[in-house]
């Protein structure tokens, strides 16, 4: 381990320093998108807050959320976001099989949050609770749809990095790019955390 | 470990040991806020306001522990961008609950 911490310190040194500052600043351009979009959530937030309780006379919030199926999506999301923190600690460590294995139980979680989001949509509109029954659904299906499209964004990115690692390896191009996909991740979660605690948390008391 | 050469990546390194304690973090206080509310016997207030602060403790871990936010990293640039985005959100959600809740109180909407 600290063998090989050593040896991808000197492979850095050889990269020279415009690629690490090159790679630095790639990651905090990352980061000044991420602010902007949680500006977007922010605004959805806003939106659902104001409409919440404007049911239209259809279901309420305490009416169709089950909370047991939520909080099953949220451990899926939280324990993903620590094996992402994994693979960036095994890329830290050159162990590039390590990275892919992480990378794809990642995948393996996330898709398992989609998957359910998913069926949790298709049961509420089936039931005829749908975005087009009242502004508060509209929010509520804007909201967490939007989440959710980040989240297959997210899985599409993390498949192309799949393949793009087991191609080339972990280099100065492919290193940055893990780094900012590991932002985005941890991003989504953070965003998943508001959306379990004020929307389905408060919205079912 | 590879905790040692912080500064070099901007915000990108960390130790098993800072995962493991968010994860745990994480689960501990999420399990917490759904205990709560599921049980629903401490009152609505007592509720809302555990729920809360659960979540913005969640939001310090996951920045902290997971995206490894600190003041050293980028030359605190990416602290002072998020406190700044924090205003924004501030103005967007709080200034639209609080107008919001004018109207329905004064055209008695109910």
């Amino acid at each position: 381990m600290a063998t090989d911490t050593i040896k991808q310190h000197d492979a850095h040194a050889h990269d020279g320093h415009e690629h690490h500052d090159a790679g630095a600043m790639k990651v905090f351009g990352f980061w000044i998108y991420l602010m902007s979009d949680l500006v977007i959530f922010g605004t959805l937030f806003a939106t659902f807050g104001v409409l919440s309780t404007a049911t239209a006379g259809g279901p309420t919030s305490q009416e169709i959320f089950e909370l047991p199926f939520v909080l099953v999506e949220t451990f899926l999301l939280l324990i993903s976001s620590f094996t992402f923190g994994l693979a960036v600690l095994a890329q830290n460590a050159g162990d590039r099989g390590a990275v892919l294995k992480w990378l794809a139980v990642t995948f393996l979680l996330g898709a398992g949050f989609v998957s359910m989001e998913i069926y949790e949509f298709h049961h509420l509109i089936a039931e005829g609770a749908g975005p087009d029954r009242s502004a508060f659904l509209s929010a509520f299906f804007t909201l967490v749809g939007t989440h959710g499209l980040h989240v297959t964004f997210g899985l599409i990115w993390i498949a192309i990095m799949f393949f793009q690692i087991s191609k080339r390896g972990l280099d100065s191009v492919t290193k940055p790019r893990m780094l900012c996909l590991s932002l985005f991740w941890h991003f989504l979660d953070i965003v998943w955390i508001c959306v379990f605690s004020f929307v389905y948390l408060l919205g079912a008391m | 470990m590879s905790d040692i050469h912080t500064s070099h990546d901007g915000a990108s390194h960390g130790s098993y040991k800072s995962y493991i304690i968010g994860l745990i973090l994480s689960i501990v206080l999420t399990l917490i806020s759904f205990g709560v509310v599921m049980t629903g016997s401490f009152g609505i207030p007592a509720m809302m306001i555990t729920v809360v602060v659960t979540a913005v403790l969640q939001v310090l871990v996951q920045l902290i522990l997971f995206m490894h936010l600190n003041t050293k990293s980028e030359g605190g640039w990416n602290v002072i961008s998020f406190v700044f985005t924090g205003g924004i959100l501030v103005l967007i959600i709080g200034g639209s609950l609080w107008i919001m809740h004018n109207i329905h109180v004064n055209m008695m909407l109910g």
